[in-house]
């Protein structure tokens, strides 16, 4: 293996290793989440505030982003510039989709006075979901940055190796939220 | 008023009001900026500063920046417990020594977040970065740009934390800060917030180098040498590493929750609300517990590595050493909840963390006994490395008993929060990881400025030290059993306390002398440079592969690549009366110089700054510049410069001529 290569792949080894440490700050988020699921303060509960629908929608929005994000990887392992540009876009624009409705389900919720400040249990779900929000806006922050390189430069392989980082940062955040929509959402709402 | 608090949040003139302790402080610290920045312009330095360390990707550079970064906290931090001791021996009955409570507080808990932060954290950082890539016979870590982004963000935090000496008042809520002494209802100050983010800040730092070495460990060793090869500084860097990766996110994920408490109205740990703030405790050691061995492994990793040298022999139980250091990452997290036996999990939690607690001790101990076991029928020459080991193994050993004493909930019920325990911490960090870094800058100082430490004078620190240590920790084991607890400003005539308290100031006296023969040291040694030249690169007669490159070595460190096939590869070379296998010249790629991590570890402070304070504005330029660094280095090309083959040949020829 020539040298370039090798540092590529040692890159790719350290981002895997960075992804597994941002699972250890989500797996603090979620066992406080659990610790304060109940400490609802004469609060809302869960079942109380989830929209499952709304819900459903915003997860349908990242599961198709994370499914055009792999079309994007494919492209990128064909050299394929255009396909590449297409689905990054069609990626952001599904990951957008999901920070808006996310964003607006966290504004509707402040408006009916159920903000992180009523309780224990809200700032749990405000600061576990709002974390994965944040990251999900430094995905769309990067895809822009990427956009602009590949189409500034073409498929160098630096493009390539940023391009493939990207995509695993993209999966990492689906995987998330499937957590975060079966503890959160399915069983916050399946108490009573 | 309005505009005034947009712009300045709520920083006004009461933030420069400070007690005349605090004065001497900042103005100690000012006067030795000016004289910094003074030489620099004297001397004409600008150029050079910013040109060869500054910017500087190379580790070795980093490694000393961090180094001499963790010298100048360590004094601050040192001053800290000469304050701390001097009013415990002073503030009795209807004397009230010199410090006020709030003071006091305040010092105590910069003292604690100083010196594990800042000083711990910095010396192994720093051996790391100037040892780690020479053992493994490689030219660079794995992410140069991630290792200055690293430093320079240790570097903010530390300034931060620095600056609230000066700019309104430090954290007094202790090194740890427990809720609800540090919410906001009772710390409504800028205290706790310069603590967050000076630890946040530093901490992003620290999880970025856990993730750097471990792939440097993992991914680029010298041609043949496997994992059961590598030297056990490497391996014990690995385990630190690991938990590096592990613990350092609950950290980041803790301090953020409390942020967020304070800044936002949250109620993660709030005492109303549905806060819980036994939970913080849970979380902050579950982080602190590995914490320590973060710090202690790497220092077990310098002994592994002075003992065989200064005994002539190989490691004894190579492979039972590397066992113990997984042992010990793995058994690390399982011991947390005994920092807090007296919550009241109930007495089968208890029992089993107690249990767990004294488990680690036996790998530990098989480390002992393999130092022990090295050192027997060997050639043992007492260097000061090996001073400072010997003084390690008494003392430690002495540590560990207290600390698995400690271990059997009942007895803790007695001990927690008492001198006891503070003794025995001080004994285990001091003894242990301090001890240990020293040791390590004596070893591997000729390797990296070319000339040996004057070891007359660095007997007499040791000597300092170790008696300095015994005095002033010793009574606290007593005091803690007559019932003396920790963070005690004032006390009792009549308790009879006081005796041991003068003895305990006697000592930091003694550690105090220590240390003037450590700046002595380095100052003779710097005079005598040329009298003591380390012109084989290897003046202790070492083992392994950073012996094998010159002293101090080219920045590319190895001209041509060792082989790293063998155990003790530079001494089985040395035996053989080869020199390692060197490779064929290659050209090879190094890393340009880059002002961007120091522009990024700037646009943290500033941000972090304004969180401190409420200059929403100021942390939102800080937000956007880090980002905007960030998309620069995304963005550019062409970071690397490449030094051809031939060059390095005629290079590598004039240091063997010259």
């Amino acid at each position: 293996m020539n040298e370039a290569a090798e540092r590529d792949n040692r890159s790719i080894f350290g981002f895997w290793v960075y992804l597994m440490t941002d699972c250890v700050l989500f797996a603090s988020l979620f066992a406080t989440f659990a610790v304060l699921r109940n400490s609802i303060f004469g609060g809302p509960s869960g079942s109380q505030l989830f929209n499952m629908h709304y819900v459903l929608a915003e997860t349908l929005a990242l599961l198709t982003s994370s499914f055009t994000c792999g079309l994007m990887f494919l492209a990128v392992r064909a050299r394929d510039k255009k396909r590449v540009l297409m689905w990054l876009a069609v990626t952001f624009l599904l990951g957008l989709t999901f920070l808006s409705l996310e964003l607006s389900e966290f504004a509707r919720l402040v408006h009916d006075g159920d903000s992180w400040r009523r309780s224990g249990f809200l700032s749990g779900f405000f600061t576990l979901v709002g974390t994965h929000g944040l990251h999900i806006s430094v995905g769309l922050l990067w895809m822009s940055v990427m956009a602009a390189q590949t189409l500034r430069r073409g498929l160098t392989n630096n493009n390539v190796r940023k391009l493939t980082m990207l995509s695993l940062f993209w999966h990492f955040l689906d995987i998330i939220w499937i957590f975060i929509f079966t503890i959160v959402y399915l069983l916050g709402a399946a108490r009573l | 008023m309005s505009l005034r608090s947009d712009l300045l949040g709520r920083l006004n003139w009461q933030a420069f009001h400070h007690p005349w302790v605090t004065n001497v402080g900042v103005a100690s610290m000012t006067a030795g900026a000016i004289a910094v920045v003074a030489a620099l312009f004297y001397f004409k330095r600008w150029k050079w500063l910013w040109r060869e360390w500054l910017t500087s990707t190379d580790p070795k550079k980093i490694g000393v920046m961090y180094i001499v970064t963790a010298l100048v906290m360590l004094l601050r931090g040192g001053a800290d417990a000469v304050m701390l001791r001097a009013q415990q021996a002073t503030s009795v009955g209807v004397h009230h020594g010199f410090l006020s409570s709030s003071t006091f507080q305040q010092v105590f808990s910069a003292h604690g977040t100083i010196m594990i932060f800042f000083v711990a954290m910095g010396l192994m950082f720093g051996l790391i970065n100037l040892v780690v890539p020479l053992q493994l016979g490689t030219r660079d870590v794995a992410f140069p740009f991630l290792n200055a982004t690293s430093f320079w963000l240790y570097f903010a935090g530390g300034m931060l934390v620095n600056l609230s000496l000066a700019v309104g008042n430090f954290s007094a809520a202790g090194w740890l800060a427990y809720p609800p002494l540090s919410e906001l209802a009772y710390s409504p100050g800028v205290g706790v917030d310069y603590w967050i983010w000076g630890l946040q800040i530093a901490g992003v730092g620290s999880l970025l180098s856990g993730i750097n070495f471990s792939v440097t460990i993992l991914r680029m060793r010298a041609a043949g040498m496997s994992l059961m090869k590598l030297p056990m500084f490497c391996w014990s860097v690995l385990g630190a590493m690991s938990l590096v990766i592990f613990a350092f996110p609950i950290l980041t994920a803790t301090l953020a929750m409390l942020a967020l408490d304070r800044s936002l109205g949250m109620h993660f740990f709030t005492a109303s609300g549905g806060g819980n703030m036994m939970m913080y405790v849970n979380l902050i050691w579950a982080w602190g517990h590995p914490e320590v061995y973060i710090l202690i492994l790497p220092a077990f990793g310098v002994f592994s590595e002075i003992v065989p040298t200064f005994s002539g022999k190989p490691l004894f139980g190579y492979k039972s050493m590397v066992w113990a250091i997984w042992a010990i990452v793995l058994l690390s997290f399982s011991v947390w909840l005994h920092h807090f036996f007296t919550m009241g999990a109930g007495a089968d939690v208890n029992a089993f963390f107690g249990i767990m607690t004294m488990v680690i001790a036996i790998p530990t101990g098989v480390k002992i006994f393999n130092w022990l076991f090295t050192m027997y029928r060997g050639r043992v020459r007492f260097a000061t490395p090996m001073l400072w080991f010997l003084g390690f193994v008494f003392l430690f050993t002495v540590g560990g008993v207290a600390g698995v004493l400690m271990a059997v909930p009942p007895a803790d019920f007695q001990l927690h929060n008492s001198l006891f325990l503070v003794a025995h911490f001080h004994t285990m960090i001091v003894s242990g990881v301090l001890f240990g870094y020293l040791a390590g800058l004596t070893y591997w100082f000729p390797k990296i400025f070319g000339f040996k430490l004057n070891e007359r004078i660095g007997r007499y620190a040791f000597w300092c030290w170790a008696i300095g240590f015994s005095l002033a920790f010793i009574p606290l084991y007593v005091l803690g059993l007559m019932g003396a607890t920790r963070r005690l400003d004032h006390y009792n005539a009549n308790l009879g306390w006081q005796p041991l308290f003068i003895v305990a100031g006697i000592g930091v006296c003694f550690i105090a002398l220590g240390v003037a023969c450590q700046v002595l040291q380095l100052v003779v040694s710097i005079k005598n440079r040329h009298a003591n030249r380390d012109k084989t690169g290897d003046p202790w007669n070492g083992r392994t592969l950073e012996w094998a490159t010159s002293s101090p070595p080219p920045h590319f460190n190895f001209a041509r690549l060792p082989d790293g096939s063998q155990r003790d590869a530079w001494w089985a070379a040395k035996k053989a009366k080869t020199a390692v296998a060197y490779g064929p010249y290659e050209s090879i790629t190094l890393p340009k110089n880059t002002p961007l991590p120091l522009f990024i570890a700037a646009a943290a402070f500033a941000g972090g700054f304004g969180l401190i304070w409420h200059m929403y504005w100021l942390a939102a330029a800080g937000l956007l510049a880090l980002v905007t660094c960030l998309i620069v280095r995304t963005s550019a090309e062409d970071n690397d410069y490449r030094i051809p083959a031939a060059e390095l040949k005629k290079l590598e020829n004039a240091e063997q001529a010259g």
